[in-house]
């Protein structure tokens, strides 16, 4: 255990070596989310009130749903990381090493958590100014959840980036994929708006549940049933994640 | 082929390993096959190897031949589809993680952080090999040192040109004293000086005991760097030995002959020559032939006279020893050097 602890922090001492000499990548990711605050949320203003839309305010229920959409998005592409250092032989070198192979999961997770959380905290500012007002406990607790769903898609990304090796490909499966998973959770509009067909299929994505938790929690609801159904979700996903990303780091190779 | 000055210049193999040293690498049967859409392919086809303790072991063999895929199931990278194979006294299919604590590997890439400065990546390899902070910053200093890379190794990798970027390399392969160094290619692509930097490294480290195998593509470097080399060709090992014993293969010397091909040139050269007793063999080239013949300096200026008597037009004459490369013309009846394309 010991040593799993001392390899995690020096792999991630290493990843964060390169991040803070790239620091623009925090900002590139937050252009979008900053653009569907200033240029997309005033248009749910005028929605408020309208039949199906849940109540608490355009920013308090657009801003938890954004955030969301910044831990399947932003950490949908933390694989690129590992695709520079694969094609820079690192990989290789670390696994002819006896360094934990979890850990060298760990240790990149680590830093791009530690980025995503102050995109989250620079985004929670940007709100706070426009007029989302959350409940205190709520956000901290939905923090959390964010972590969750954050690693959940770095460690997925991670495995993809291992499996398809280069930067087009990854791109192009994490859109693939990501597009349709963010319009059926309700993140852009509440899914209270949509047709039942469209509620029932988006019963099987697990990032609905993140997306009501997540307005329940801002709202200081936290004895909504949502709640406990996201944090076992997407608990449960973010453990098989790192397991299926530590074994393709296993049989890494370019 | 070379020509007879630059034989001169391989150097002389010192301490080579002794017979009684203990096998540090031991392959049986070693088979490595690939899937791909075309079906299977089969990399390595029942490698049989043996590196004792304190050799240089050359691995030779033109770019596809399956040294780098041997390599790799030897650094424990890819498992053996396979054969047997133990690196110092441990099976790797069983144990490769004790096999990692006592080998080093540099890759044909490499492997540093280009985002990270040679002493932090020095750093890094030394922590995960189990040192201390304090005995890693050290021993990094101690390289850095040795290497010559004081200049550098506080700058970002990326900025590095190639030879720095070889030594740092190098400098990690050899962070946690390895007893056997694996170098996959470690002067392809290198000018002149860094080659010879890179040689004189491999061999003070062989000098202070430590057991290297290398793979190489170039004939020079295994002449000249290996105690013991294997060629390697299509997955399969075509012979084995010194550098030395392996030329005297092909007893005596070589007189190639530059002919002119469209005619029967050849032909008639062959007919000519097969008759005469100083005669071992003749093997056709792209440009015209070689004759294997013994005692090349007396027997030249025969070999002229009994062409010339025929009127058979010589583009060019040249008399050398046997290279490795007519050690692999003679096993694979292809040149290494076409093998490699330009190189």
């Amino acid at each position: 255990m010991s040593k799993l602890l001392r390899d995690s922090w020096l792999m991630f001492k290493s990843q964060f070596n390169v991040s803070r000499r790239t620091p623009v990548w925090v900002f590139i990711g937050m252009f979008q989310p900053i653009c569907y605050m200033l240029l997309f949320a005033p248009l749910l203003k005028n929605l408020v009130g309208v039949p199906g839309f849940p109540s608490g305010g355009a920013y308090n229920i657009f801003t938890p749903g954004l955030m969301v959409m910044m831990a399947i998005f932003g950490a949908g592409f933390a694989g690129f990381g590992i695709i520079s250092r694969l094609r820079s032989g690192f990989i290789e070198r670390m696994r002819v090493t006896p360094v934990s192979r979890i850990a060298m999961i760990l240790g990149s997770l680590g830093v791009d958590m530690l980025l995503f959380m102050i995109q989250i905290a620079l985004l929670l500012v940007v709100g706070l100014l426009l007029g989302f007002r959350p409940d205190v406990g709520g956000m901290a607790v939905l923090a959390l959840l964010l972590l969750l769903t954050g690693m959940t898609m770095s460690c997925f990304s991670y495995a993809l980036a291992l499996l398809v090796k280069d930067e087009g490909s990854l791109a192009a499966s994490v859109n693939l994929l990501v597009l349709p998973l963010m319009l059926l959770s309700g993140i852009m509009l509440p899914l209270s708006l949509a047709p039942d067909i469209l509620k029932n299929v988006a019963k099987v994505n697990p990032f609905t549940y993140a997306v009501d938790a997540s307005r329940a929690m801002v709202a200081g609801n936290f004895g909504d049933s949502s709640v406990v159904k996201a944090f076992i979700i997407v608990g449960v996903l973010a453990i098989l994640t790192i397991f299926w990303a530590t074994r393709s780091m296993r049989q890494a190779a370019m | 082929m070379d020509t007879l000055s630059q034989l001169h210049t391989s150097a002389e193999a010192t301490n080579s390993g002794s017979p009684h040293a203990p096998a540090l690498i031991k392959t049986k049967g070693l088979v490595r096959t690939f899937k791909s859409r075309k079906g299977t392919v089969e990399a390595v086809r029942g490698v049989d190897l043996e590196v004792r303790e304190g050799e240089i072991f050359g691995f030779l063999g033109p770019n596809g031949a399956g040294k780098t895929t041997t390599m790799r199931i030897l650094t424990t990278l890819m498992p053996a589809s396979g054969g047997t194979a133990t690196v110092c006294g441990l099976d790797l299919r069983r144990d490769p993680g004790k096999v990692r604590r006592q080998i080093g590997y540099v890759s044909q890439v490499g492997g540093a952080e280009p985002i990270e400065t040679g002493r932090e990546n020095l750093h890094l390899q030394g922590r995960v090999y189990g040192m201390s902070a304090k005995e890693a910053r050290q021993r990094a200093k101690e390289l850095v040192t040795r290497l010559d890379m004081d200049d550098f190794a506080d700058r970002l990798v990326k900025t590095y040109s190639g030879g720095q970027k070889r030594r740092l390399d190098v400098a990690l392969g050899i962070m946690h004293r390895p007893r056997l160094l694996f170098l996959d290619e470690p002067t392809t692509g290198l000018d002149p000086q860094s080659r010879a930097r890179i040689w004189d490294e491999v061999r003070a480290l062989h000098e202070q005991g430590m057991t290297i195998f290398l793979t190489t593509h170039y004939m020079d470097e295994a002449d000249g760097l290996c105690n013991r080399l294997a060629i390697i060709d299509h997955g399969q090992i075509v012979s084995q030995g010194s550098p030395e014993a392996l030329k005297q293969e092909i007893a005596g010397d070589i007189v190639s002959l530059g002919l002119d091909t469209q005619s029967n040139a050849v032909e008639q050269v062959t007919d000519l020559m097969r008759e005469r007793p100083f005669v071992r063999e003749i093997q056709p080239t792209s440009d015209g032939v070689q004759v294997y013949v013994s005692q090349g300096e007396t027997v030249l200026p025969e070999v002229l006279r009994a062409l010339d008597a025929q009127h058979i037009a010589i583009r060019s004459v040249m008399l050398a020893r046997p290279t490795l490369d007519d050690v692999f013309l003679r096993r694979t009846g292809r040149s290494l050097r076409e093998s490699n394309g330009n190189s």
